[in-house]
């Protein structure tokens, strides 16, 4: 079974991550990047899927020229090839145009059995990726798997929501994405680091794709973000004094905020 | 020597083994005075971390000792050292002769289930009588045909609990001082073999540290490592290894005591400011940051050397004796900078402060370096 993962460059979130002043995109320059979290979790998945069979992991990134750490890690994973997808004329996309761009090196990457997306990015937490490059790839989508199993054509996974667990089945080749419930990521071995420099990374221009530099970037995209303002500071908690009614006081405050 | 991608990338992967599969255990396994080896083993060896620099033909990982130098560095991040310890033992100080020595079938055998995690190692060394004058060493093996029947006591002995096989150091024959001894591997399932007891420790708590009784326990011939006789000789070379294990994890704990120090004297105020406003404070951290950018600076001597396969006892002895001593100042410093709370289980200064009391002591006291460095320079210490 072939599969291509999507993958994302994101700052890291431990890092002190904002905007850039002048066109409002992420700022990407002045915090250290690295692989989402939440990808890794479908880079894991897919290996587990091809090393209890056959096939091939591909990963697939759109980013900057940083971003090549991104596919590093997953190939330090046990990914099996790497395409890094890298374009000036990228900057500022939004989803819809990240989605094409995507789509399109999938299809220039042949036909996988199966694409694996994580739940979301850990920068922009949309989550809309998969299902937009489930529907320009022409494929079914069944997202937010906390458990993935492949029978046959089919793939069958678990979706967890509030109420109820669903089980989904789909037919392959299809798009799936996973949530941080579905594995344990393993971290790269010194034998996976040593054997990803070896592994083939191909880095590929919008005209590589027939993209047309139009549809994509900051100008082309359907969305923009207008203003940006850093999260106020946590208000001092409030702070009760018993004088013999604490209690009744605490009592009160947690019915007046709907705790009780 | 500078370190590369490569380097930056294994440390990633270790300090993602420590915090996820070490730190969020260690309470528990600090309170049940035991760590799960068997679990634990297979995830550090998943990481390639039990056979770094052993050959790829028993599941190492084939690369240099600057790597190993990494690791140790990085486990030094354990939040009880008993852990990190444990991990030593088992890559840096029962395994190095076998690695070395070991026969094809001795390596199968025993080599490869170690660095995949599955078995648990140990260096039984140390008796009731002797610790550092290891040539008073007593256990002996008698030759009866193609076994030796071994009788004897060792004590403080890491993993001694759960370890599969010991690397054991015996006397073979009646020559005395440190002549006739040998390296044998004893498989604890062997008859004759028990653990007397696990002792209850000041510090490095999770792990088990046990006196092993040894009551005429047969073992083939054939588990002798390298050559009969040169056993002292042998364990002195394992020993070398160790002490750069000791220095090299001092590093990792002490940049990780200091900054989180750091951050804590930022916060905690004092007579209206931040202790870290206080010049004292500050100049004392920055102080002992600058000792262990030392140590770190001598470390990669250390390593370039044993890269080039030159002699290292002297600067490995340097490196351990002056990590021993670092490490316990920093832990005081940083016990005493957080005040009472420094001194409550609660915070890290406590297990830290008790853990790192063995660095002067265990795997040769500093009074044995300092013995090595003055013999070394020529005085008749
Ligand atoms: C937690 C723990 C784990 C251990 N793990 C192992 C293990 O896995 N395998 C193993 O074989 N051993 C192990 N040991 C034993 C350790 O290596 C010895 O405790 C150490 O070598 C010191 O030996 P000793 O305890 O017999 O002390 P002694 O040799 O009796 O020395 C006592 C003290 O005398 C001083 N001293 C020693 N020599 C000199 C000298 N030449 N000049 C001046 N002063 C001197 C030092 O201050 C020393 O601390 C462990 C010990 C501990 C506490």
């Amino acid at each position: 079974m072939n599969i291509v993962v999507c993958v994302k460059y994101v700052p890291d979130a431990q890092s002190d991550r904002t905007f850039n002043d002048s066109d409002k995109t992420t700022d990407r320059e002045s915090v250290d990047g690295l692989l989402s979290e939440l990808d890794e979790y479908a880079v894991e998945e897919a290996l587990k899927l091809v090393e209890a069979g056959e096939g091939e992991v591909t990963v697939v990134t759109v980013g900057p020229d940083q971003a090549a750490d991104a596919v590093k890690k997953a190939l330090q994973m046990g990914a099996d090839k790497a395409v890094h997808i890298s374009d000036e004329a990228i900057h500022g996309s939004d989803a819809p145009a990240t989605s094409l761009v995507l789509a399109e090196a999938i299809k220039k990457i042949g036909s996988p059995d199966l694409v694996l997306c994580g739940l979301a990015s850990t920068d922009g937490t949309m989550s809309v990726v998969p299902a937009m490059l489930a529907e320009r790839l022409g494929l079914p989508q069944v997202t937010q798997a906390s458990e993935l199993s492949v029978e046959g054509d089919a793939v069958k996974i678990r979706r967890d929501g509030d109420v109820a667990s669903e089980t989904i089945e789909a037919s392959l080749p299809c798009l799936v994405s996973v949530t941080d419930q579905i594995n344990e990521p393993r971290y790269p071995s010194f034998k996976g680091i040593m054997a990803a420099k070896k592994k083939p990374v191909e880095t590929w221009t919008l005209a590589d794709l027939g993209v047309d530099a139009g549809q994509v970037g900051l100008d082309n995209s359907w969305t923009k973000v207008l203003e940006f303002t850093k999260r106020p500071p946590r208000e001092q908690g409030e702070i009760v004094k018993d004088e013999g009614d604490g209690g009744s006081k605490l009592a009160e405050f947690l019915a007046s905020r709907k705790f009780i | 020597m500078r370190l590369t991608d490569d380097h930056r990338d294994f440390r990633a992967s270790v300090r993602n083994f420590v915090d996820t599969e070490v730190n969020p255990h260690v309470d528990e396994w600090e309170r049940e005075g035991i760590f799960p080896a068997h679990e634990l083993f297979p995830k550090a060896a998943e990481v390639g971390l039990l056979g770094i620099e052993y050959d790829p033909e028993y599941g190492g990982e084939g690369a240099d000792h600057s790597f190993q130098m990494i690791a140790a560095e990085e486990l030094g991040r354990c939040d009880a050292a008993g852990v990190s310890m444990a991990i030593g033992v088992q890559s840096m100080m029962a395994t190095p002769s076998l690695a070395r020595l070991g026969t094809h079938e001795q390596k199968q055998q025993f080599l490869a289930p170690a660095i995949a995690g599955t078995s648990v190692a140990a260096i039984g060394v140390t008796e009731p009588d002797t610790g550092s004058d290891v040539s008073r060493l007593r256990t002996r093996a008698r030759r009866d045909g193609d076994d030796w029947v071994i009788k004897g006591r060792k004590l403080y002995i890491t993993n001694g609990k759960q370890a599969d096989w010991v690397c054991l150091l015996a006397r073979t024959s009646d020559e005395g001082g440190y002549k006739g001894m040998s390296q044998i591997i004893v498989p604890t399932d062997t008859p004759g073999f028990s653990v007397a007891r696990t002792l209850d420790k000041m510090g490095n708590r999770c792990s088990d540290t046990a006196e092993l009784v040894l009551d005429e326990v047969r073992v083939p011939v054939a588990n002798t490592i390298g050559e009969a006789g040169r056993g002292f000789q042998q364990q002195m070379h394992q020993f070398v290894i160790e002490r750069m294990f000791a220095a090299y994890s001092a590093v990792g704990a002490c940049d990780k005591a200091l900054a989180r120090t750091r951050q804590f004297v930022q916060e905690r105020e004092v007579f209206g400011t931040p202790l870290a406003t206080k010049q004292h404070v500050a100049f004392r951290l920055a102080e002992l940051q600058s000792e262990v950018d030392l140590l770190r600076s001598h470390n990669l001597v250390v390593c370039e050397t044993q890269l080039a396969g030159e002699d290292i006892t002297r600067l490995a002895s340097v490196a351990k004796l002056k990590a021993g001593r670092l490490i316990r100042e920093v832990a005081d410093a940083c016990l005493q900078f957080h005040g009472g709370m420094g001194y409550i289980e609660e915070t890290w200064t406590a297990r830290f402060m008790r853990d790192v009391r063995l660095s002067s002591i265990g795997g040769g006291a500093d009074e044995v370096m300092l013995q090595v460095l003055a013999r070394l320079d020529g005085l008749p210490a």
